[in-house]
């Protein structure tokens, strides 16, 4: 018989054994789910986790992970910032979306005039946009006590829909021929955010990215604030004895991951997007969350996590258009690295015993 | 006479620690027999083979005569035992007749339950009404819940762990009656606890153990409380001592406290006013659920009051949260560790840092200092004998008496002026117990002010200058220890008693 104990200690070798195990897993159940669907397992594996790296066309595919792996990072570090304190914001997405509008716009209002003050006001603009619409769950949560997880997620649809307004009103090229969508910043030089050095795919956002890592790194280690977030997480009726004010930990949470999550949205529209559209958005802001878990709530974590979600995306663009495996496989297969993780998280806390049964 | 149960042998081992070793003893029918011993002697590893939850190692258990191997508590109940734990397993939403539902294999029809749980309840002198809801019973009666629970099964064995412990003293007597009565029908009782001069009252014969085995039997009706306490500990005890000392200027004072309780089962508190002095205790005594758990949150700072309630050396605390409360010189250890004192997957370390940050200076300008609160956690382990392999542990590795020191010792070390504690020793074995009383002692005797909390009125006798009783989220006057008797302080916790004028 199969059971389950309690460690007295979380266990620190599957802390870090889990996300490698969930990986493993998910290529085997992936690759089972491949065979099903009358593709070759071992190519279909190969192809998404091989061929961006060191296929033949490495050389495009390299740039596209920093490109894709960068926003994943920046939201899924505010994200974890959250989630360390149980304080669940699901709606980076559209956070995302604010970020975007509110930097593209105010990028788009100089058009076009150049001048480079108008990039770091878009930053600060995109900022801005993410923190407040981080800030209408945040505000509503402390002052109501309702259900971030709810509020948050909701305004998601209320972002895309935003979105939608945008590129075919407010924000539409008016030189666009009528078609819906903004301007294309990537032609507007001081709008623009350009790779850093050419052909590697680093732009300011991958540069936002890494002092976000550090910058989390820290405070979670060593300052006041993350020790609130990690106590709050661990027990919050400690932390409130503790001298923690739960109501301003979940505006500065919440605020801080829509923060970042506007940030991403505002140099992904600038640089790799290029426009305000209506499809804009591509999900981001929901695979973060995996990114999150993935990397253990951990920034350093959440680099390597950031990473390899970034690698199925690209690996599995790849194996669309190479082996004809529908979209839909390939969601199912990133999904599957939440389940197994998630799954073998419990292996931290307790630990299988097989054996008679017995009741401590 | 065959006993009704013996063991003989019984052995288990946990990997690193043998739990039982080669423990025997035997119980006669009718017999009320006390299990005692410290925290971690076994007590519990004993009792959880008897109903079925622990396999032995080795050993042999023998009921009426026949093999009794019981692989569940299923199967220990089918052979006559019964079990009231001390944390009571019950649905505060749902009434008497529907808690006890829950617990039966083939519940009968409500109203055939009701009438039994009557009829049970009075045959063994037990108040009861079925049809009420479990959230507004007293400790004492929810504790009666549980034994007709067991009751209406007709055990031969009743196990009782720590059954007073959330009792007032009327209570504990009627108790005791109902214990006497089950034992002159012939059911066999054990009985757990820590209360010496209880054992004396109420049982028949005791087995001590220390350690996992067995280290001595004795009738505690021919044997001190004294005796009894330095074979549990294998040595003699200290008795905490207070130092003599005049008592200061008031500190801390409580002006007509009134506080809403923030949870539907919570008690709110009313009209509270008590002042405290410097290098005194006042002992706060009442049975759990009475406005402890809020007393302490509105003095440490997490409950918010209103203006003028609460004052520290004439100045208002009102506005003061937690943090800036200890920055002053208040500081409280509340009564549940894990959770609430201490974050259990947390380190000692890092528990250290949560209440210690802003008087032991282990931060500068937002910045944690790991080094010094490692230094500071090791001092506490240090003072307080912690057993634990060092300061990287997790709060939750340690055990309760352990984890209870070091949330103490965490307090105690930061030089408070005044200190609250709510239940400071509770579930701590004697030794640790009187350690902690006696830093609770010098501390007052170095010129602190300190609030105790506690439901153990030998505790509170031992250390407070002054006493008074919290019921229904009333305080009662607080009066001299000295010259108060049990039987007063009984009628004060009740509230039935002209001191304590009921309103509502």
């Amino acid at each position: 018989m199969i059971r389950i104990e309690a460690r007295p200690q979380p266990s620190a070798v599957m802390a870090y054994a889990t996300p490698v195990l969930a990986v493993v897993l998910t290529m085997i159940f992936g690759g089972i789910l491949f065979a099903v669907l009358g593709k070759d397992p071992l190519q279909a594996i190969a192809t998404i986790f091989w061929e961006p790296i060191f296929g033949e066309f490495a050389f495009f595919y390299r740039p596209q992970l920093l490109i894709k792996g960068a926003p994943l990072v920046l939201i899924a570090i505010g994200l974890a910032l959250g989630f360390r304190a149980g304080i669940w914001n699901i709606g980076a997405e559209g956070q995302y979306i604010a970020g975007a509008i509110c930097g593209a716009g105010a990028g788009l209002a100089f058009f076009p005039t150049e001048s480079v003050l108008i990039f770091p006001f878009m930053v600060l603009a995109g900022a801005l946009g993410g923190w407040a619409w981080a800030m209408i769950p945040a505000v509503l949560k402390v002052k109501f006590g309702t259900n971030e997880i709810l509020v948050s997620l909701m305004l998601v649809y209320v972002a895309e829909q935003l979105l939608a307004s945008m590129s075919l009103g407010l924000l539409k090229n008016p030189e666009g021929f009528g078609f819906p969508g903004s301007r294309n910043l990537q032609q507007y030089p001081s709008a623009h955010n350009a790779e850093i050095i050419s052909g590697t795919g680093m732009h300011w956002g991958v540069v936002a990215a890494l002092i976000a890592v550090i910058f989390a790194y820290v405070l979670l280690t060593r300052h006041r604030l993350g020790f609130a977030i990690r106590v709050t997480g661990e027990a919050p009726r400690a932390a409130k004895f503790g001298g923690v004010n739960p109501g301003r930990l979940v505006l500065f949470c919440l605020g801080m991951s829509g923060l970042l999550a506007g940030l991403a949205g505002m140099f992904e529209v600038a640089g790799p997007s290029g426009q305000i559209s209506i499809d804009f958005n591509v999900g981001y802001g929901f695979t973060a969350i995996i990114v999150a878990f993935l990397g253990r709530l951990n920034p350093l974590g959440i680099v390597a996590a950031g990473l390899l979600m970034a690698l199925t995306y690209i690996g599995g663009d790849i194996a669309q258009s190479q082996l004809g495996l529908p979209a839909a496989a390939i969601q199912v297969f990133q999904g599957m690295l939440l389940f197994f993780l998630l799954a073998l998280d419990v292996l931290t806390n307790y630990r299988v015993r097989f054996g008679a049964a017995e009741v401590l | 006479m065959t006993p009704l149960l013996s063991l003989t042998g019984l052995t288990k081992a946990y990997p690193g620690v043998v739990a039982n070793d080669d423990v025997s003893l035997s119980i006669a029918p009718g017999e009320i027999h006390a299990l005692l011993g410290e925290n971690g002697a076994g007590k519990s590893t004993l009792v959880k083979m008897i109903y079925g939850l622990v396999k032995p190692d080795a050993g042999q258990m023998q009921m009426t005569g026949g093999d009794f191997a019981p692989t569940d508590p299923r199967m220990a109940r089918a052979a006559g035992v019964g079990m009231v734990f001390q944390h009571f397993s019950l649905f505060d939403a749902l009434s008497v007749a529907e808690n006890i539902a829950l617990g039966m294999e083939t519940p009968p029809p409500m109203r055939t339950l009701a009438a039994r749980i009557r009829e049970v309840s009075e045959t063994y002198g037990l108040p009861l009404a079925p049809d009420r809801v479990v959230g507004d019973l007293s400790a004492g009666e929810r504790q009666r819940v549980e034994i007709i629970r067991c009751l209406l099964q007709d055990p031969k064995l009743l196990i009782m762990d720590e059954p007073t412990s959330v009792l007032t003293p009327q209570e504990v007597e009627i108790l005791f009656e109902t214990l006497r009565k089950l034992s002159a029908e012939g059911t066999a009782i054990l009985y757990i606890s820590h209360k010496l001069e209880e054992i004396r009252a109420l049982c028949d014969a005791a087995t001590i153990l220390r350690g996992g085995k067995v280290v001595g039997d004795c009738v505690p009706r021919d044997t001190s409380a004294r005796a009894m306490a330095e074979m549990m500990v294998g040595s003699t005890l200290a008795t905490p001592k207070a130092a003599a000392h005049d008592a200061g200027e008031v500190l801390l004072s409580v002006t007509g406290l009134s506080v809403a309780s923030p949870s539907a089962f919570g008690m709110s508190l009313r009209g509270i006013s008590f002042d405290v002095r410097a290098g005194e205790v006042l002992g706060i005594g009442g049975v759990a659920g009475n406005g402890q758990d809020e007393l302490l949150a509105v003095l440490s700072g997490e409950l918010p009051c209103g203006v003028g309630m609460v004052q520290f050396k004439g100045s208002d605390l009102a506005k003061n949260g937690p943090e800036a409360r200890r920055g002053l010189g208040v500081l409280a250890a509340p009564e549940e560790r894990l959770g609430h004192a201490a974050a259990p997957n947390m380190s000692l370390t890092e528990n250290a840092m949560l209440t210690g940050a802003a008087r032991e200076g282990l931060v500068r300008r937002g910045m944690l200092n790991w080094t010094k609160t490692r230094d500071f956690a090791e001092r506490i382990i240090a003072g307080f004998d912690v057993r634990t392999p060092g300061p990287d542990n997790a709060a939750r590795s340690l055990s309760g008496g352990n984890l209870q020191k070091f949330v103490i010792g965490r307090e105690v070390l930061q030089r408070p002026e005044v200190l609250v504690v709510n239940q400071p020793t509770w579930g701590v074995d004697a030794a640790a117990a009187a350690a902690i009383r006696q830093a609770l002692l010098d501390l007052a005797a170095d010129g602190s002010a300190v609030v105790a909390i506690s439901q153990d009125l030998d505790e509170l006798m031992e250390i407070s200058d002054r006493f008074a009783a919290l019921n229904e989220g009333r305080l009662s006057d607080p009066r001299p220890t000295a010259g108060l008797d049990v039987e007063q302080i009984g009628l004060m916790l009740g509230g039935a008693h002209g001191m304590e004028v009921a309103h509502v």
